[in-house]
């Protein structure tokens, strides 16, 4: 019988052990997520200013899409990735199936859509004024979009945290197009479902794993969350009272 | 040029740079890849693991280890992205050799499945053969007072797996439609590896197939606590052949340009040499007091001991040989 108390007292041990393997995993999970957050948020930024700060046909709809995308299940976009960089498949000849980068750009897929809603809101919710007063004040329309955008840094932020979350806790697209291989493309949630599968001894490093797996995604939000409380500080502190 | 132009072009900049600087790094600074794409209890029971440490020590290349069923594996190698495929469902191989896609099968290793289940053994399988083992899992299904399907007595892989296949013949065997089987109320599809499959049967309290090698690794670390209540048969014979993916299909010469084929065969040469089959003949017998796979090469090469060497060539041999002369692809030596 699974004892889940011994299970979580080995689970620490094997995580204070420094375990170079254990820790490969967690790096390759930072890496993989925080390099397709970048390249979400590249790609997703400008399309975001567009849904925010233009008026075209066909918005309404644009927007619904890229919302109700937030929901995919990862596994189907894992399949649908898979049939594409499948040595078979369309993209087949660049050969990236089963390699970190196939993991980065499905990842990077996967949360461009909850990048750009969020986003696209925190556009929105800047006071249109301050594009008008920027041109007033001689800005070009790319300088007064500048000036937007930062009014609406922190939604950006949140963007780029829920992003990174979802990209490192979500399992179907990096087993699916990373095959996960130990070493190479295994990250924390495809290296837990290995080890659970393979139960014993194995199912401890499952829960070091899991453990890491929560702690970052725990700590960033912490971060986040404290970054923000002492952004409003110094913002308070600068007004005048 | 408005701004978010600007930040498009360097948002595709940026994701060229990642795939060619993945590409440049895989194809330049890395070790050449080989592929295996294999079944699960190959890599559940740690074995794959040491057979990839060993090779590797020995051989100048990155061995890449994916795991999943036999159905799966056989397709990531029509889909031309593995190398080499590590497979035990005969049928299923037969026609995926048939088919152009694969090319020098070798039969490397064997263990048998077994049925198992809980300890107090309710449905009373315990030394029955494999056929009347399933007649008696049908009677006590069909006897038990809860027909809702709330009650599972039988787990099943049900995701293609060489396992599955082994199942479906084995039901066949017994005289049932499998369909039907399937649709019985006691009956549970798990659509999972063998590890997860036994794990659900101990929750439930259920009856499953299960090849040897995974069962003894999970019941020795205290996974479960069920019992293998079959003895060795021929029925229950499991065989695991590797075969090498053709690189060179009429059909899609461009698809399967980059299949590693002389590593590939490397890799095979290496699992059917002396030393590897020794190794993986004593692999885990420390552990478990029995081997969990046994060396198929010197057997079939000395035709002994009997039954056993027969019963390979009644399951896994197609048209008397384990692989026919339209099959192979250089590399005479294998097949003497």
């Amino acid at each position: 019988m699974v004892d889940i108390l011994d299970g979580i007292i080995k689970a620490l041990q094997l995580i204070l052990s420094g375990d170079p393997m254990l820790y490969g995993i967690v790096y390759r999970s930072l890496v993989f997520s925080g390099v397709a957050v970048v390249l979400a948020t590249l790609w997703g930024t400008p399309l975001a200013m567009l849904l925010g700060l233009r008026e075209f046909r066909g918005k309404t709809i644009v927007k619904a899409f890229f919302n109700s995308l937030i929901g995919i299940p990862t596994v189907v976009l894992g399949l649908l990735l898979y049939l594409i960089f499948s040595k078979g498949g369309p993209l087949g000849f660049l050969g990236l199936v089963y390699t970190p980068a196939a993991i980065i750009l499905g990842e990077a897929v996967l949360v461009t859509p909850i990048l750009i809603s969020i986003a696209t809101t925190a556009i929105e919710a800047v006071d249109p004024e301050i594009m008008n007063l920027s041109k007033t004040l001689g800005a070009s329309e790319s300088q007064a979009s500048v000036a937007v955008l930062k009014e609406a840094l922190n939604g950006v932020l949140l963007s780029n945290i829920a992003s990174f979350n979802r990209a490192i806790a979500e399992l179907g697209v990096a087993l699916l197009v990373g095959g996960n291989i130990a070493g190479l493309t295994d990250v924390l949630t495809t290296a837990i479902s290995r080890y659970t599968a393979r139960g014993g001894e194995d199912l401890n490093l499952a829960i070091a794993l899991g453990l890491l797996l929560i702690v970052i995604v725990f700590a960033i939000n912490v971060i986040v969350i404290a970054a923000r409380k002492v952004k409003i500080w110094l913002t308070l502190g600068r007004s005048p009272q | 040029m408005q701004i978010w132009q600007k930040m498009l072009i360097v948002a595709a900049l940026a994701t060229i740079t990642v795939v060619a600087g993945t590409l440049v790094y895989l194809n330049y600074f890395a070790r050449r890849r080989l592929i295996i794409s294999t079944t699960t209890s190959l890599y559940d029971t740690g074995l794959l693991d040491e057979l990839e440490k060993n090779y590797e020590a020995t051989h100048d290349i990155d061995v890449s280890i994916i795991s999943a069923g036999t159905g799966i594996a056989i397709q990531h190698a029509k889909n031309g992205d593995a190398d080499v495929i590590l497979v035990h469902s005969p049928s299923v191989e037969k026609t995926f050799l048939e088919g152009g896609y694969g090319v020098n099968r070798k039969i490397f290793a064997y263990n048998f499945f077994t049925i198992v289940g809980p300890a107090d053994d309710p449905a009373e399988l315990e030394g029955k053969s494999a056929k009347d083992a399933l007649k008696s899992i049908v009677t006590y299904g069909e006897g038990l007072p809860d027909q809702s399907g709330q009650t599972k007595i039988w787990v099943s892989r049900g995701d293609n797996s060489g396992t599955h296949a082994k199942e479906q013949s084995l039901w066949k065997a017994a005289g049932y439609n499998y369909t039907l089987i399937s649709d019985e109320p006691w009956y549970a599809s798990v659509g999972s590896g063998m590890g997860n499959t036994l794990n659900v049967a101990e929750q439930k309290s259920a009856y499953t197939l299960s090849d040897i090698g995974t069962y003894l690794k999970f019941s020795k670390d205290g996974a479960i606590s069920l019992k293998a209540l079959l003895t060795e048969e021929k029925s229950l014979l499991n065989v695991y052949s590797a075969m090498a993916v053709n690189q060179t299909v009429p059909a899609n010469q461009t698809l399967h340009e980059r299949i590693n084929y002389v590593e590939a065969m490397d890799f095979i040469k290496y699992l059917v040499s002396n030393e590897t089959q020794q190794f993986i003949e004593n692999y885990g017998k420390a552990t478990y007091a029995q081997s969990l796979f046994y060396g198929a090469v010197q057997p079939l090469k000395d035709d002994s001991p009997q039954p056993l060497v027969s019963w390979i060539k009644d399951s896994a041999f197609f048209d008397g040989s384990e692989c026919p002369e339209q099959y192979r692809s250089g590399y005479p030596e294998l097949y003497p």
